[in-house]
């Protein structure tokens, strides 16, 4: 071969593994990303039953009712909507009423959000930062979140 | 006084750095040897001030010294020791000054060891070597100051993060950091390299053993990351594709696509260019990792502080290294001789397809880890891209990497012949083909893509043994005439035979863990059973126990085999930490050879019944042994003569020396 054909191999095939891999991306990026929503953006994008969504806001305070084989109900609200979530599993360290929580699943018809993974992911204040972008837009941001949330939560995020 | 004396040093190497980034330089520019001999000095210099930064920061911590904020933030008296020590850099402004303590001790290291190099080389690399140091000094003075004091002086400290009080903290963050800012040393090199315009192999042989040493650290350090997230997060995940993860990922695939291309310029005197920009890209995904887990963008367990004050900072210490490398190697890369070129088939073209899928595997994690970012920058959605994202992406270019693997030291350099390489590989291959048989025979129902990837870890491994095999000829001749041949092999060649066999041992332990896996979530009462595997659990009841500063609730499980025969005793455990209100899960580990049973303990329950998650991980221990085995490698490959830059000794005396080689 000469030069010029090796360094045409070299682009050639340095091009065919780029364009795999942006096939491989583009195909990823549209089956595997899920978007975050408030409990109010569920409401107002009437998010449809059976899209994977992250659903994150504050645990409301009394709502916890724990069911026979660890099944849990509770309702996510950001002050102004709320969605009840039914989870079964171990909850993280940091699950307390009163405090952001961000659970993965999707919801049913019946508009009950099944949840299969509840994140326990959190700053050093124990607050998820999407939950507190979200508190903060449906107003209901107060600046003493965080340290309330410090002294009673739990760890074990990442 | 220790803690102003501390803070004083920093000011004082940040003046050396100053000195150390400019002076050389002009010496290089006007070819005043004068002035180019400054910047091994100062080096040391610099290196002796930020240690003694360090060392009254550690002071500070040791005597716990309330009065600074730092150590008031993020220690208590009442802490073991060796957590006293480690909450040093359990914190941003402590982490970043060790930060800056390795790339001070890497300058210095330059200073000493290169007593070989060029004078114009060596006094440009440490040139560079100091900007970067200066910016980090700034960075810390000016927003990130460890020394700060507090008018009075609190009698206790707030403690650690109690998830940050494990051994882990003591090896996970240094290893990291050595690997992150080894790399540092191949940046500067690459940018002394486009200032003096020239470039030759002699470049990659001074440059790969630093390489290879951050690569070293780095491979254990993200290793010990997983483990350790493995069994401190009470699910027994050990990766995440977490963007701090990412983070540390995306240099190690750059660092090891550069330690491969050096190869190629080191003995063929190809890829020059190619080369100075994975060293210039690899660095930048160093740095690029530091500002994403430490700048507040990401929140994790690593985020310390949220200041937008040092966001910035560490953006434009970002822009400027990484925009101005990239610019000033597009300027002066096509000054830079080109490299010979190559047959397709051939050692040279086996690293090139390495460097291909490794760099083309790195930008899918970037793009997956940045993208989310620049998103929610760009528009305010906030979207999650995971574990699906990078299973679709990553597995895929990874995969194909792994099978041609085993070929490329097979092949020769200039002209492969790929034909006898995989005919060598035959029994290589038979042996994955058996493994991917057996397993399919065994599982029942596990993803069909697991036996596929058993099988090619599997290959690699053999892969590795054959390229050995070969080498010695043990198949061929006596085994004594073989074992000479053994030892007479570079160690460069065992290097990569070990770091290739520990990449197919880490792919077996995850193919392993992931797919065959099981799980139990139960509530459990005293005296019952929960039956995982061939193993059977027992739970004998629930007790309290006192720590030096926490207290434990203790869950008592016996551990039997399912025909009876007693295992051992199984105490998970929340443990709660009074200074911080706050509670951390004790996952339990019984290991069984390389496999693992993880317990952890859930919720406690009113009625007294425990929630329990129980896994049962297969060779799970074999995803971190394979990162032992691949330091072990890089080890070995650093201790070949060829890499060793000191003076060449005479075969002779090294025999005298070594009368055991």
């Amino acid at each position: 071969m000469t030069r010029k054909q090796r360094r045409l191999v070299l682009i050639g095939s340095g091009m065919a593994v780029l364009a795999v891999a942006v096939a491989l991306m583009l195909n990823a990026f549209r089956n595997s990303i899920v978007f975050f929503n408030s409990p109010s953006d569920v409401v107002e994008k009437h998010v449809p039953a059976g899209t994977r969504i992250r659903l994150g806001g504050l645990v409301k305070s009394g709502s916890v009712v724990r069911g026979s084989n660890l099944s849990v109900r509770f309702e996510v609200t950001d002050g102004k909507n709320g969605i009840p979530v039914n989870y079964q599993g171990v909850l993280p360290d940091l699950f307390r009423e009163g405090q952001g929580v961000v659970a993965e699943g999707a919801l049913d018809p019946g508009g009950t959000f099944k949840a299969d993974s509840i994140l326990a992911k959190h700053d050093e204040t124990y607050m998820p930062k999407e939950v507190a972008d979200a508190l903060k837009r449906a107003g209901h941001w107060k600046d003493d979140y965080g340290r309330q949330a410090g002294a009673s939560a739990g760890g074990g995020g990442k | 006084m220790i803690a102003e004396l501390g803070h004083y040093a920093l000011m004082l190497a940040l003046g050396l750095a100053l000195i150390q980034g400019t002076m050389p330089i002009v010496g290089t520019q006007t070819n005043d040897p004068v002035l180019m001999s400054m910047a091994a000095p100062t080096a040391l210099a610099q290196f002796a001030f930020v240690a003694m930064a360090f060392a009254a920061l550690a002071i500070c911590y040791v005597i716990s010294d309330f009065s600074v904020l730092n150590v008031f933030e993020n220690s208590n008296s009442q802490m073991p020791f060796i957590y006293r020590l480690t909450s040093i850099w359990g914190n941003h402004e402590g982490s970043m000054m060790l930060w800056v303590s390795i790339l001070t001790f890497f300058g210095a290291l330059v200073a000493v060891f290169g007593n070989n190099l060029p004078a114009v080389l060596k006094a440009n690399a440490l040139a560079v070597q100091a900007w970067i140091a200066a910016a980090f000094h700034l960075f810390i003075l000016m927003t990130s100051n460890p020394f700060v004091r507090i008018p009075q002086a609190p009698f206790e400290g707030q403690d650690l993060n109690p998830i940050l009080q494990d051994p882990g903290l003591a090896f996970h963050p240094p290893l990291l950091y050595l690997g992150y800012v080894g790399f540092s040393i191949a940046f500067s090199f690459a940018i002394a390299a486009l200032l003096e315009g020239r470039i030759d192999a002699a470049w990659a042989r001074w440059v790969r053993p630093w390489v290879l040493g951050a690569w070293m650290c780095l491979t254990v350090g993200i290793a010990g990351g997983s483990y350790w997230a493995y069994y401190t997060l009470g699910w027994g995940g050990f990766w995440f594709w977490d963007p701090v993860e990412n983070a540390s990922l995306m240099p190690w695939l750059a660092g090891t696509a550069q330690l491969h291309s050096a190869v190629v310029m080191e003995k063929r005197g190809a890829l020059k260019i190619w080369t100075v920009l994975l060293a210039i890209l690899t660095f930048s995904l160093s740095l690029i990792g530091t500002f994403l887990v430490r700048s507040g963008v990401l929140t994790s367990v690593h985020t310390f502080a949220n200041d937008p004050m040092r966001g910035v900072f560490i953006l434009a210490i970002l822009v400027v290294f990484i925009g101005g490398a990239l610019a000033f190697y597009g300027w002066r890369a096509p000054l830079l001789k080109q490299g010979g070129l190559f047959a397709p088939i051939s050692r040279e073209g086996a690293l090139v397809f390495n460097n291909l899928f490794l760099t083309t595997a790195c930008a899918s994690v970037f793009i997956g880890t940045l993208y989310p970012l620049a998103l929610e920058a760009l528009t305010g959605a906030k979207i999650s891209v995971g574990p699906p994202f990078f299973n679709a992406t990553f597995g895929p270019l990874f995969i194909p990497l792994m099978v041609v693997m085993p070929f490329g030291p097979l092949m020769g350099w200039k002209r492969g012949d790929l034909f006898g390489a995989a005919q060598r590989l035959l029994a290589a291959a038979m042996f994955a083909a058996l493994t991917m048989a057996a397993a399919f025979a065994i599982e029942q129902g596990g993803p069909v893509l697991a036996p596929l990837g058993a099988g090619v870890a599997v290959f690699v491994m053999a892969g590795a043994v054959t390229d050995i095999a070969e080498r010695t000829l043990v198949l061929r001749l006596p085994f004594r005439a073989a074992l000479q041949r053994a030892i007479g092999l570079p160690r460069s060649a065992w290097g990569t035979a070990f770091a290739h066999f520990g990449l197919g041992i880490t792919l077996l332990g995850i193919v392993a863990a992931t797919a065959w896996g099981s799980e139990r979530i139960a509530e459990m009462k005293v005296g019952d059973n929960l039956d995982i595997a061939h193993y059977r659990l027992t739970f004998a009841g629930l007790f309290g126990r006192q720590g030096p500063n926490y207290h434990d609730m203790v869950g008592r499980f016996i551990l039997h085999r399912m025909n009876g025969d007693l295992i051992g005793v199984m105490e998970p455990s929340r443990r709660n930490f009074p200074s911080r209100n706050m509670t951390t899960t004790q996952a339990a580990l019984m290991t069984r050879g390389v496999s693992q049973l993880y317990l952890s303990l859930g919720d406690p329950m009113q009625n007294g019944n425990v929630a329990v998650r129980l896994y049962f991980k297969p060779q799970v221990l074999l995803i971190w042994l394979g990162a032992a085995v691949m330091f072990a490698g890089g080890a070995l490959s650093l201790s070949d003569r060829r890499l060793r830059v000191g003076a060449p000794q005479p075969a002779k005396m090294k025999a005298a020396l070594r009368p055991a080689e």
